[in-house]
């Protein structure tokens, strides 16, 4: 029978990206109900030295699955390198982060060992039976859905960023470290990356950051970023835009938010010049606190902002900034 | 070049989703239902192709008779023909058993390139494009936002969006794409397009055609079921800040932040 609770642990630039942490302090929950072990799994190429990283969030063990050719992610070879594993060790339930690379793998991983998953869920749990569940947002989260999984293993869940809370890590809880040897030969990597296009600045996706700072038609011009920019810096945000922003040329189509964009859910959402159209809305709504700076009092984004000004925002914003910085200061 | 695309009738973004009152389902009696937004990418980048390189654009979907619709707009729009999984078998079904149909139709066809959305705006799984590419045993390649094939017909340069950036991943074909926002600007039906578009070939695909176990495929086939839905908590209308000057609403504003929602 299917055992083990598996959390895949995903790493970029030599560390494990925060979500993680999250998944394996709710699944740590989950395990000690169900009495199973909870695992990590680290796929990669020397990336042994962040196996310590998972035990304080929970993990018993930890499988490093390494080989020269998982240096960088590919769809084949990361999933060769899971399924294989997977088959061999035959978990329960599979968890990763609804990222980039989560929604890429996941869903491959998934159908070739034939099993259900549920993607982008905002809560993982046990019904009064103690069988899995999740709950999801479809329709941009106009509805939110709670899907169970039929019999097949494991069942398979990502989690979106930012919405499950990690516990303090206990630095003194040590997992196993299991050291897995996979073969991949070069021909099972048919799409190979050949180049990586960085775009200055952008460091934190959107869907990860905790405070976004967006702009919207309002902005009147690209060169107006700047102060949405000034802002960020002191609140430590991202800057994502509306699509009327994305469309005008003025922001890249990776920053937009909305039905049609990125979903995001930070503890912050600074709408500047933003009407809150319903398709906008579907991208921010589940954020913890939304503010509205829009100088139209009949603008709808005022319904459902929890703090809003209405003024010009080119008067607000600079201002904002100087006044978070000074409360910073004391 | 054959190329297929992968389409999916979803509510238009502007619907307003109301969940039936035990949860069921949604209410779907007076919404408008149209080509999911992304598929409209798919279906352009199929249309450029062929303009270049020749050859067939077939749009795949599955979907009850309404559906229909959104395959005349593609079929407008300018792809030659279409194949309709129109069985009720078929429906009700989550990615797997979705995939796993779209897959047993599709494995009859002659194609280079399949299109899929980056994801359908109902489900918003995002799943259907790399299980179908899984069960054809071809690559996939998701989030695309530029495409080039090569002069031979045999391989193809693609951008995917990542964090901070792009990556751009040589594939041979045939293999998988999902179309992203930004991969190009959908046309629009013209006229004497919507009037061709009576004339195309639409075949209709029941589960007996593709040999298929009932069991395999539609709500009997899926590996998750949705056990309720329900409505997201409706956010209140906020405190709107007072202020004769910018100065004070900003300043009050940021108190609030700090010491209200504790956010900074
Ligand atoms: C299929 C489809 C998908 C879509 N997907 C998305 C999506 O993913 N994301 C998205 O955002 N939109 C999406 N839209 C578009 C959406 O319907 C709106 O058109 C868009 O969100 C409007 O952007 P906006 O709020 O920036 O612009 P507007 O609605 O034009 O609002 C601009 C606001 O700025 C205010 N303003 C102007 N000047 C100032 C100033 N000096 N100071 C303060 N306030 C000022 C105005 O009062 C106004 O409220 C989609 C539409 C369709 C049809």
């Amino acid at each position: 029978m299917a055992k083990g609770i598996w959390v895949f642990a995903e790493h970029s630039d030599g560390s494990v990206r925060k979500v993680t942490f999250e998944i394996l302090s709710e699944a740590r929950k989950i395990a000690d109900k169900i009495g199973e072990e909870l695992c990590a799994v680290i796929v990669g190429n020397q990336v042994e030295a962040l196996a310590d990283k998972c035990g304080p969030y929970g993990a018993d063990k930890v499988y490093v699955v390494e080989n020269e050719m998982l240096n960088q992610y590919t769809t084949e070879g990361y999933t060769k390198a899971l399924t294989d594993l997977v088959k061999q060790h035959q978990p329960s339930i599979l968890l990763c982060g609804a990222t980039v690379t989560g929604k890429d793998l996941f869903p491959r991983v998934a159908a070739r060992l034939e099993t259900g998953l549920a993607v982008d869920c905002t809560d993982i749990g046990l019904d009064d039976s103690n069988q899995f569940f999740v709950k999801r947002p479809m329709y941009a989260g106009k509805a939110y859905a709670e899907v169970g999984f039929s019999d097949a293993t494991p069942k398979m869940a990502s989690i979106r960023p930012n919405v499950l809370i990690p516990s303090p890590p206990d630095e003194s809880r040590k997992a196993e470290v299991i050291k897995v040897a996979v073969e991949i030969s070069p021909d099972d990597i048919k799409a190979k990356v050949v180049e990586v296009v960085k775009i200055a600045g952008e460091k934190l996706d959107l869907t990860e950051a905790e405070v976004i700072v967006s702009g919207g038609r309002g902005m009147k011009g690209q060169e107006n970023f700047k102060i949405l920019e000034e802002l960020a810096e002191v609140l430590n945000a991202t800057v994502g835009a509306s699509r009327a922003a994305v469309d005008a040329g003025w922001k890249l189509q990776s920053e937009q938010v909305g039905q049609t964009g990125k979903v995001v859910s930070p503890n912050l959402y600074v709408a500047c010049g933003i009407s809150g159209a319903i398709q906008h809305f579907a991208g921010m709504g589940t954020s913890k606190y939304i503010v509205a700076i829009n100088k139209d009092p009949e603008a709808v984004i005022f319904g459902k902002c929890d703090y809003g000004i209405c003024d010009d925002l080119f008067k607000v914003v600079p201002k904002l900034t100087e006044e978070i910085k000074k409360l910073k200061k004391d | 070049m054959n190329i297929i695309v992968c389409m999916k009738q979803v509510p238009d973004t502007e619907a307003q989703i109301r969940v039936k009152p035990d949860g069921s389902g949604i209410v779907d009696s007076d919404i408008k239902f149209v080509m999911n937004p992304y598929d409209e990418y798919g279906v352009e980048e199929a249309l450029l192709l062929k303009e270049k390189f020749g050859g067939t654009v077939t749009i795949v979907c599955l979907g009850s008779e309404r559906a229909i619709e959104a395959i005349r707009t593609g079929l407008a729009m300018g792809a030659d023909k279409a194949v309709h999984l129109d069985d009720p078998a078929f429906e009700g079904g989550d990615a797997f058993s979705t995939a796993k149909a779209l897959a047993a139709a599709i494995k009859g066809m002659e194609y280079d390139l399949i299109f899929c959305g980056k994801q359908a705006i109902d489900d918003d799984l995002a799943q259907v494009g790399p299980a179908l590419a899984e069960m054809l045993g071809i690559p996939q390649i998701v989030v695309v936002t530029k495409v080039e094939v090569s002069e031979d017909g045999k391989k193809a340069k693609v951008n995917r969006q990542i964090i901070g950036g792009e990556e751009i991943i040589e594939v041979p074909l045939p293999a998988v794409l999902t179309a992203q926002k930004g991969l190009n600007e959908p046309r629009y039906a013209s006229l004497p397009g919507i009037m061709k578009a009576k004339k195309k070939e639409v075949k209709s695909v029941k589960i007996a055609d593709l040999g298929l176990d009932p069991n395999a495929v539609g709500k009997a086939g899926a590996k998750t079921q949705i056990l309720k839905m329900y409505s997201p908590p409706q956010r209140e209308s906020g405190n709107i800040i007072e202020g004769e000057t910018a100065e004070e609403t900003a300043s009050k504003l940021a108190t609030l932040l700090r010491e209200e929602a504790k956010v900074i």
